[in-house]
């Protein structure tokens, strides 16, 4: 099993449509596999600014700017990326600004390489931690539903609200050792 | 012995002139000395002063100049400020905003936390990793006559725009902004989008 999904997966491409739903015009991304054919349908639509960052943090000052001028964020990222964000968390809770993230998960169920699993460990803690409403995706049919729940948590409450979608959807990177 | 700055221009006059005629100008200034440098100025609903999220002021440009790219958005900070986030260059020189000017008030130490030296008074170059990140438009400013030339490059919006400002290392009187953050931020939205924006 490899980490991303496997092109008979369909959540990606209905989490793409859920973006557009929500009419979100700004994704912010630090790459991951999981993520990868999202990043890609958002690249190639023209009416969403698809920003990729040198580290995850940066995500969240973007997404205060895009609601200041009135457009809709979201950030995509790995599991570790969220330790990366932890201050910048106070943004969303002192401003009040939506801050959907959705989060592919390492270190999380049947991990491979030991340097993902303390922080994989430790993201839904740190999320919550710093106010952030966090729900879990740990079958492919709840990805969708619980991403919709994150956005409309964060759009319509303002608040930072996270996805976290499990390795046990994702798959384990074994690195050829099976 | 009082801290040193290889930079003489004055802070609140680089500012000043920065946010004259200012128009639709939208400013977002880096926590400490430029949030005050901003009020003293002139509180403003078009000013989002920042308490924290240090690191960030540059990116939260990025995102409104893309969200409203007709508007001129202008982020001034510091070097300590900068050098935190110092990744947002390479990827705002790879978004390429037009409308997106970040100036660097660069006196060389923390100001807020005891006047320690940055790392830009031991040789680093903001304006050089600006340029070599790829941000089109970068100027290096040292003298009073080129701050007036630098306030008309950012209306025009054909940036993106870097600016180094080499000032003096004085410390000022605090002015202080608003710091209920839902304040800042819904004024701004306000003044932007309209009443509606508290509809959204």
């Amino acid at each position: 099993m490899d980490v991303a999904p496997s092109d008979t997966a369909t959540w990606p491409d209905a989490l793409f449509d859920l973006l557009k739903a929500h009419q979100v015009r700004q994704v912010a991304f630090v790459p991951d596999a999981g993520h990868s054919r999202l990043i890609r349908r958002c690249q190639a639509d023209p009416s969403i600014k698809a920003i990729s960052l040198t580290t995850e943090e940066e995500g969240m000052g973007l997404l205060l700017g895009a609601w200041l001028g009135g457009e809709r964020g979201v950030l995509l990222m790995q599991s570790s990326g969220v330790g990366n964000c932890i201050n910048m968390l106070s943004l969303s809770i002192l401003h009040r600004t939506p801050m959907p993230m959705l989060v592919t998960m390492r270190g999380d169920f049947g991990e491979f390489n030991p340097a993902q699993v303390p922080m994989g460990n430790a993201t839904q803690a740190v999320l919550e931690a710093m106010g952030t409403l966090v729900r879990r995706a740990d079958h492919a049919e709840d990805i969708v539903p619980t991403a919709d729940a994150t956005l409309r948590l964060a759009f319509n409450t303002f608040r930072p609200t996270a996805t976290l979608i499990g390795q046990r959807v994702l798959g384990a990177k074994t690195f050829g050792k099976e | 012995m009082p801290p040193e700055s290889s930079g003489t221009l004055h802070r609140r006059e680089v500012v000043s002139t920065l946010l004259s005629g200012r128009g639709e100008l939208v400013v977002i200034a880096g926590l400490g000395a430029p949030a005050w440098d901003i009020t003293a100025v002139g509180d403003h609903p078009r000013n989002l002063p920042l308490w924290g999220g240090m690191g960030s002021a540059a990116m939260i440009g990025l995102g409104l100049a893309l969200a409203q790219p007709s508007l001129p958005v202008l982020v001034i900070t510091g070097d300590g400020e900068m050098l935190m986030g110092i990744g947002a260059l390479a990827t705002i020189a790879v978004a390429r905003p037009l409308n997106l000017s970040v100036v660097v008030l660069d006196n060389e130490h923390y100001g807020e936390t005891g006047m320690q030296p940055t790392h830009t008074g031991a040789g680093v170059n903001l304006a050089g990793m600006a340029e070599a990140a790829g941000i089109p438009r970068v100027l290096s400013i040292r003298r009073e006559d080129e701050v007036a030339p630098l306030r008309a490059a950012i209306h025009e919006k054909s940036g993106p725009l870097f600016a180094q400002v080499k000032i003096d290392a004085e410390t000022l009187k605090l002015v202080l902004p608003p710091r209920e953050g839902a304040l800042l931020q819904a004024r701004m939205r306000e003044s932007i989008l309209g009443l509606e924006a508290h509809l959204a």
